[in-house]
């Protein structure tokens, strides 16, 4: 498995979104959360967007006020995780239009249907802007 | 649309986002969760909430956990939900039971039959939506319950469908790989699927399945070339693409699979060289994408058999990693320069300032990767400054995961290369004394064992020697404070074997430093235990010595004191001591025979000596023992539950009635079983059995064994003294070897100039080495061998080296590549050729001249029309309606803040900053200035997400407000 978590965060340490591939209890959600949130958010914008934690990396990427974590295997390919956060907010403009932190914050369920779309048992699996949107416009559609 | 307006969403909702969104702390917010908790428990369970409220209360739900706080009590409706008829509702309901259960969770079992309903669905939607539940929530014992439809949808005709059902079996072999042991073959079956979705899916499981077992898909190897031959020719659909590169997620899972497939395997690597030296070649080194893919040709060509062409361009590429100012690109370079430095240890050399600037660099990230990487080149002739290096940064950092890593990586190298004995005491002093709680206890037990066994030569006095040190090391930091505990035992087993051995310290003094550890660290058994067994060593063998033993007072005091501990494990080794102390010498030596911790002991678990009393006890009309295993048919509960330990131990609920009770056979109801059965099940402890009896001749095998099994748990303990490594000699075959490769498969283009590239690198680094400062040459020196000197001979090498290639390329360029060429050809129209007809199939051709425009494509929406995109005139044409429509509606915005909204994108130009790369600012440096347009656009809908923005507002959420952030564009 590759992707444990997804994770948005935003400056003050709110969560925004989580998207968990493997299971853990509230509890540890929450500690894990804080523990990534801290380290994450006091680095500098010059060093890297990696940092390891316990045994697994953190591949993290700011947007505005909105930080986008996402939590690795350690073979994973850290610069195609850092581009696959750019995708996941291309999608994401693509769909809401000059995405905001409060689109998500109003559609959290369509944020975690595009994310469904991309990455399924910790894997990326669809990488293609339309597929991914396809089926989320066909349900508004359909409603 | 709710009478609310935009978003079909209640005012309640709105008001709950907009408070989470202006909490200005993590205690406020969880007022607010909590008040919500309070409201939604009281309205869910409501009758007849109409189903749109109820799907807010579920993403309401959903808010409630992702912020930390259990919302368990609406679990069931969010379960009630999935049977929705309406796709949106059922995939809101779906979405929230994945988020809130586990697979475990016995709600689960109220979802299997919906799922099972849902994958016969004709909706295809519903399908998909199923699958994705299938694949999160399906636990091993559910499979068989769904395997079947989700092996029929394999061949649905929608991919979307296929793809997901890829997944779901894909998971399935994730969580129980036996049950879908016999569909593995469907996993190659679709790597084939016309649809290069259906194909990138797939590639998931196979690389998990090759990674299990590789020599099973050897045969893939020309398919998996092939495809991704087809994808660097940009051969997929253009929806792919992603910042001009052909599908560069899917070329790199492919890379992963070729390096599994190509490892160790020179003919299956040779099918590779190829295509990887292509993709290399194409590479946009300017993109974050290009780079992405570039490591991952690099990690690909460290992994496959090697080829001297690939390895230099990885060297190439490594080198201009190094030298990037991003830290992400220098972060790789030390990456895969660890991954190379195995197949050419030269090319570290090169790169030695860049290694050391890492190392010092403040970033943690960065400092740790190098530190990987010196670990990797650690030899003996710089183990020292590196161990040093990685010890000094132990001690800074207070993360104890990686605290205890670099710990054991430190001992790992110690025992490896350690240059001394005193080098090598100190060494683990310094991590003991920092780290010695996080260590694993196998790694006391090893040094423990390394200093009883020495260097396993058979030189005996360096053994004394590196004893003797450790004895006088130990003595020094004794006295220091707060000592970690598993350094303390060490401590006290080492003087305790070896304190008195070399007899420069008198017995009198060592135990006196044993009692000033006890009493100082008095709540710690452990340490307590190790001390006193010290004791008794030091004294049986000064007994066996033939001395008098005189106890020191606070000896006496410290048995005494143990002699009435509430651990019983204390107290006998007290009395074992009192009992020692009366006993002539030849006892003791039999008892604690000098430096005998290496022999091996013998373990009579018959405990034959007890023979005779249970003999006694049988004939006074005991019962004999019964082994806990055949006590069945026992009358008391305990009996009971021995017979069902089985389900007992699983905490599970058991299902099927109780049997019925099984008639007791008298005879075996007896009073005595109990007290003799107590007495004679075997403990644990071994020195309970000792106990009992008086301390005889007995008694040393037992109580040496009990502390041998405590302290020195030597099985499996891989032995690493003195084993060699990598020598240095090590370039000059590999050099060697790798001539005949080049041969092989030439790689026409690239080798002069590559060459005259190697020219530059070492000029690069001689002209550097001017400015750098002596500190850092001097670490280099020691980290890397001679600086400047070797850089020369380096560099006058690999000259050599290409110049002798040269001829060899040319020679076999024109012969080897024709064939090659048609090798390649005449692999494609196998299986993957289904790719070469997708409907979509753009011509190749046309990728190269790109219309400025389109290159932002990720940006702007397709379905625009073209005339948007074409002109700013047509954004600002709009502009006026933007301030009508903010004039209708914004009844409580200023007109500062409509002028906000506006220059919005603009104030936050710095958002993109946060980005340390320079080839994503170039990215968005196209993006920024077609922004001016698409920030009136405003997406597929410009007037709907207006409207959007004025609704917000309206409920009292605005730019100015308390967290102005949230409106914040995230693509800036």
């Amino acid at each position: 498995m590759g992707i444990r978590f997804v994770l948005m965060v935003n400056k003050q340490g709110q969560t925004r979104l989580a998207q968990y591939y493997e299971y853990l209890t509230l509890e540890e959600r929450r500690a894990l959360e804080a523990e990534i949130v801290r380290k994450c958010l006091a680095r500098t914008d010059q060093q890297c967007s990696f940092v390891e934690h316990r045994n697994y990396k953190i591949i993290y990427r700011r947007y505005a006020s909105l930080f986008f974590l996402v939590g690795v295997d350690v073979e994973e390919n850290e610069l195609a995780i850092l581009e696959f956060i750019h995708l996941l907010v291309e999608t994401m403009d693509r769909h809401f239009g000059n995405v905001c932190e409060l689109d998500i914050m109003f559609h959290l369920e369509k944020a975690h249907f595009m994310l469904e779309e991309m990455v399924m048992n910790g894997c990326l699996i669809e990488t293609s802007k339309s597929n991914i949107l396809a089926p989320i416009q066909l349900m508004e559609k359909a409603s | 649309m709710g009478s609310q307006g935009g978003f079909g969403q209640s005012k309640e909702f709105l008001d709950l986002i907009k408070s989470i969104g202006e909490a200005r702390s993590k205690a406020e917010e969880d007022r607010i969760v909590l008040h919500e908790i309070e409201m939604l428990k009281r309205r869910i369970s409501e009758p007849d909430i109409p189903k749109r409220k109820m799907k807010e209360y579920i993403i309401r739900l959903v808010y409630v956990e992702m912020l930390g706080h259990d919302a368990s009590f609406g679990y069931i409706h969010a379960v009630k939900m999935t049977h929705d008829d309406n796709i949106h509702l059922k995939r809101t309901g779906y979405l929230a039971v994945t988020l809130f259960l586990n697979e475990d969770h016995d709600l689960i079992i109220l979802i299997v039959n919906t799922i099972q309903k849902d994958l016969k669905s004709d909706n295809y939607l519903v399908v998909c939506a199923a699958l994705n539940v299938v694949c999160k929530l399906i636990n091993e014992e559910t499979i068989p319950a769904v395997l079947p439809q989700v092996v029929e949808l394999l061949g649905h005709q929608k991919e979307a469908v296929r793809k997901k059902a890829v997944m779901a079996l894909h998971r399935f072999y994730q969580r129980s790989p036996s049950s879908v042991n016999h569909l593995i073959s469907n996993f190659q079956k679709r790597l084939c699927d016309n649809d290069p979705g259906v194909m990138g899916a797939t590639l998931c499981p196979l690389f998990d399945l090759i990674t299990i077992d590789v020599n099973s898909y050897k045969d893939l190897v020309a398919t998996f070339a092939s495809i991704l031959k087809q994808v660097a020719e940009r051969r997929l659909p253009k929806s792919y693409d992603y910042h001009q590169m052909p599908a560069p997620f899917i070329q790199i899972k492919l890379l992963k699979i070729l390096a599994l497939l190509g490892s160790g395997d020179k003919k299956a690597s040779e099918q590779m060289y190829t295509i990887v030296s292509d993709i290399m070649r194409k590479c946009d080194s300017t993109s974050n994408i290009g780079n992405a893919v570039l490591y991952e040709c690099i990690c690909c060509i460290s992994s496959i058999h090697p080829n001297p062409k690939l390895l230099e361009s990885a060297a190439d590429a490594i080198s201009k990693f190094l030298k990037s100012d991003s830290h992400n690109l220098k972060y790789l370079g030390i990456d895969t320069l660890g991954r190379l430095i195995k197949l050419s240890p030269e090319i570290a050399e090169q790169h030695q300032l860049a290694v050391i600037d890492c190392l010092e660099d403040p970033d943690d990230t960065l400092k740790r990767k190098t530190f990987e990487l010196l670990f990797k080149m650690t030899k003996s002739s710089n183990v020292e400054v590196i161990v040093d290096r990685m010890i000094d940064y132990m001690i800074s950092i207070n993360d104890n995961h990686y605290k205890t890593e670099i710990a054991s990586r430190c001992v790992e190298l110690a025992e490896q290369f350690a240059p001394s004995n005193q080098w090598f005491i100190q060494t683990m002093n310094r991590v003991f004394e920092h780290a010695g709680d996080l260590v694993n206890a196998k790694v006391a037990h090893n040094l423990m064992r390394i200093i009883a066994e020495g260097f396993g030569g058979d030189d005996d006095t360096a053994d004394t020697q590196l004893r003797s040190s450790a004895v006088e090391s130990y003595l020094r930091i004794v006295g220091e404070p707060k000592l970690p505990s598993t350094f303390l035992q060490v401590i006290c087993w080492v003087l305790g074997e070896y304190g008195t051995a070399d007899g420069k310290y008198s017995a009198s003094y060592i135990p006196g430093k044993l009692c000033d550890v006890a009493e100082a660290y008095s709540t710690d058994d452990t340490v307590k235990a190790y001390a006193i067994s010290a004791l008794v060593k030091i004294y049986s063998f000064e007994i066996a010595a033939g001395r008098k033993v005189d106890l020191l007072p606070e000896c006496q005091s410290f048995v005494e004191e143990l002699l009435a501990s509430h651990s019983t494990d204390l107290q006998q080794r007290a009395y074992e001591l009192q009992a020692i102390l009366g006993l002539d010498a030849h006892a003791a030596t039999s008892i604690m025979p000098m430096d005998a911790s290496c022999e091996d002991i013998e373990i009579d678990k018959s405990l034959p000596f007890l023979n005779g009393y249970v003999q006694q006890s049988l004939e006074k009309g005991a019962h004999p023992y019964i082994p806990e295993n055949e006590r069945s048919g026992m009358i008391d509960v305990s009996s009971f539950r021995s017979q069902e330990q089985h389900e007992a131990s699983t905490h599970a609920l058991r299902f099927e009635a109780y049997e019925l009770p099984q008639p007791v056979m008298p005879s075996r109801i007896s009073p005595i079983v109990q007290a003799s059965s107590s007495e004679l099940v075997p403990v644990p402890e071994p020195s309970y059995h000792a106990e009992m009896h008086q301390v005889a001749a007995s008694l040393p095998s037992v109580s040496d064994t009990g502390s041998l099994e405590l302290k020195l748990k030597l099985d499996g303990v891989q032995r690493k003294w003195g084993k060699p490594t990598y020598s240095s000699a090590a370039p000059s075959t590999s050099n060697a070897g790798t001539h005949k490769i080049q041969n092989g498969a030439p790689q026409p283009d690239g080798v002069i100039s590559s060459s005259s590239r190697a020219h530059d690198i070492s000029y690069d680094s001689r002209r550097q080495q001017i400015e750098i400062s002596p500190e850092k040459q001097k670490l280099a020196a020691s980290l890397f061998g001679a600086t400047s000197k070797s850089d020369k001979r380096q560099s006058s090498a690999s000259q050599k080296v290409s110049k002798t290639h040269i001829p060899a390329a040319e020679k076999s360029h024109l012969a080897m590549n024709a064939t090659s060429d048609t090798a390649v050809i005449e692999k494609t129209p196998q299986p993957p050729p289904d790719l070469l007809d997708l409907g979509e199939a753009t011509v190749s051709g046309s990728a190269q001249s790109v219309d400025p425009f389109k290159q932002l494509e990720g940006l702007l929406d397709l379905n625009q029309d073209t005339s948007t995109i074409n002109s700013s005139i047509v954004g600002a044409s709009r502009a006026p309606d933007i301030m009508s429509l903010l004039g209708e509606t914004a009844l409580n915005v200023q007109g500062d803040s409509v002028a906000n909204l506006l220059s919005a994108g603009r104030d936050d130009a710095n958002l993109l900053s946060g980005f340390s790369n320079t080839p994503v600012r170039n990215d968005h440096g196209g993006c920024t200035l077609v922004n001016p347009t698409q920030q009136l656009i405003k997406g597929p809908n410009a007037k709907e997400s207006l409207e959007k923005d004025a609704l917000v507002r309206q409920m009292g959420v605005t730019p100015a407000g308390q967290n102005p952030n949230l409106f914040r564009d995230l693509l800036g």
